[in-house]
């Protein structure tokens, strides 16, 4: 417990050492915060122009498909700055300033997460939050309190969920040091997918975000309750409150390939 | 003579520095293949919706996801080539040393962003393109003649790709930070490209704008040339806006340079 403490307050200096440091220049800090907030308002737009030509996608109203988005977007978004840093790991293996992390009295990891911690993040989980409640507002659910529990319960356990992709990723560069493109493939492809109903993609490919790489946990599974539709797998009843024992034991394996790929290092000698 | 032995060297240094990043390659490819199919779901949804969207059925919205995907590196639309190089040189101050080389500063860098484009486009084009062909009913040309069209339009692209980052670099001598810019013409672009949606099924006023900026030359306008969206005189008008494009754009980094190398300030010592 004192270790997680003190790994906690560690990544709490780092943060605020690179906060202080994105200061210095307010006015870039200032454009990027607004960039980060327009890249993912940008595919948002995307969706209300697909929905200028149509009432709806693969049976999904534009609020449905918004609350889906606004799920997946808020988690990803709270995840990817708590540890969106990680694909810089590749890097530092190769320039060889990963050594300098592992003398450093501070856990390896809580290092790696904190490294150039990038506030101007909340832009993107601000227009997550929007669309969210845009969602919210405007799709036609029956509210109950288990559906509000179940919301908030998805929205947290993504956020785990996305953070054990950022960590397997991250694992995964000790062996491929110049391929952080795949962690973008499960984590922006991660969230591009769960933005749109299930119901427009194959068997094959929901078989495969559901029991093997089991991001359907983020949003569609507990979604489909909120929602009151089927999801196109036959799960019973009871998965919807799968979602945080999906993320514990992502964040475990996650943890797993993390050990694995740390003792694996060997240093570039540069 | 010498000259043009110099820039083809500068250009075959650009191809082999991409080829040498190969697991990064591997990892693109990989990216773009599973952005590739993520997409083709959603057109085949929205297709399904409204056959015949912006003049495409589904086999051409299919071929022009995976033209995007095959092109995104290519291209350069989120940036990623030279300017970061450019940027960090100008905000060193080692810029200076660059100005009095005996080569022109704008087609020294643009030769080598022709041997990165080069090597993108087999690197990185060719594996999802064929992956969408297989997987996929897409409508690809037979003609060589379009092929080679085709050809033609995505390298007019890659000149106006390289314009736009050209100027987004040449803004770090008064801003010294680029990465803002950078990173605004690089939502821009992937906006305004197509690569999130084709611009022809922009509605109205919208479409019209987008279809003729910049950006349309990057993915839009080779994507129309391969479906075999222009003929005649409409093939020439396709062009012809590239090549204008180029040609503005070009002459705007002309004169920044200009008007920055005069005023230029080396930082530090």
């Amino acid at each position: 417990m004192r270790q997680v403490a003190e790994g906690l307050r560690a990544y709490r200096m780092i943060t605020a050492m690179w906060v202080r440091s994105t200061m210095a220049y307010r006015a870039s800090f200032a454009m990027t915060l607004f960039g980060n907030f327009a890249a993912t308002a940008l595919d948002f737009a995307a969706i209300l122009l697909m929905f200028s030509q149509v009432d709806s996608l693969g049976g999904y109203s534009l609020p449905e498909i918004a609350f889906l988005y606004g799920m997946t977007g808020t988690s990803f978004g709270l995840s990817d700055l708590l540890l969106g840093s990680m694909d810089r790991l590749g890097r530092r293996v190769r320039d060889g300033s990963f050594d300098t992390l592992l003398v450093r009295p501070v856990p390896v990891l809580v290092q790696v997460a904190a490294d150039r911690f990038a506030l101007r993040r909340l832009g993107r989980i601000t227009q997550g939050v929007l669309v969210l409640g845009y969602g919210l507002v405007a799709a036609d659910i029956d509210w109950t309190v288990a559906k509000v529990a179940v919301t908030l319960l998805a929205l947290v356990s993504g956020v785990g969920i996305f953070g054990a992709v950022f960590v397997a990723g991250a694992a995964f560069q000790f062996a491929a040091q110049d391929a952080s493109e795949v962690q973008n493939a499960f984590t922006y492809g991660g969230t591009t997918l769960l933005q749109y109903p299930p119901s427009i993609f194959t068997k094959d490919l929901l078989r495969g975000v559901t029991f093997v790489l089991p991001l359907a946990f983020v949003n569609w599974v507990p979604a489909m309750y909120v929602l009151g539709r089927h999801y196109p797998l036959a799960l019973p009843g009871w998965c919807v409150l799968l979602p945080p024992f999906v993320a514990v034991l992502c964040l475990l394996l996650a943890g797993l390939a993390w050990r694995v790929g740390l003792r694996s290092y060997r240093s570039t000698g540069s | 003579m010498h000259a043009v032995r110099l820039y083809a060297v500068v250009v075959v240094g650009g191809f082999r520095r991409y080829a040498t990043y190969r697991s990064a390659t591997l990892a693109g490819v990989f990216t773009n293949t599973v952005f590739g199919l993520i997409l083709s779901y959603t057109y085949i949804a929205l297709w399904h919706e409204r056959p015949q969207l912006g003049g495409y059925d589904q086999a051409d919205a299919l071929t022009y996801v995976w033209l995007g995907q095959g092109v995104h590196a290519v291209m350069a639309v989120m940036g990623g080539g030279f300017e970061n190089e450019l940027i960090e040189r100008i905000r060193t101050g080692d810029i200076a040393i660059d100005l009095y080389r005996p080569a022109d500063l704008q087609f020294w860098w643009f030769a080598g962003d022709v041997g990165r484009a080069a090597f993108q486009l087999l690197g990185r084009g060719v594996v999802p393109i064929a992956f969408g062909a297989l997987v996929f009913d897409l409508s690809l040309p037979t003609s060589p003649w379009i092929w080679a069209g085709f050809l033609l339009a995505l390298f007019l692209g890659v000149v106006v790709s390289f314009a736009l980052r050209y100027l987004v670099a040449l803004s770090a001598f008064w801003l010294m930070d680029g990465a803002g810019v950078a990173q605004i013409v690089a939502l821009t672009g992937m906006f305004f490209s197509g690569m999130l949606l084709p611009l022809n099924v922009f509605p109205g006023v919208l479409g019209e704008i987008a279809r003729i900026l910049p950006w349309s030359a990057l993915l839009q306008m080779p994507a129309d040339v391969l479906l075999g969206t222009y003929t005649g005189a409409g093939l020439l008008g396709a062009y012809g806006l590239q090549v204008g494009w180029a040609v503005v754009l070009l002459g705007a980094g002309r004169v920044l340079q200009s008007t920055a190398t005069r005023r230029v300030v080396v930082q530090g010592g």
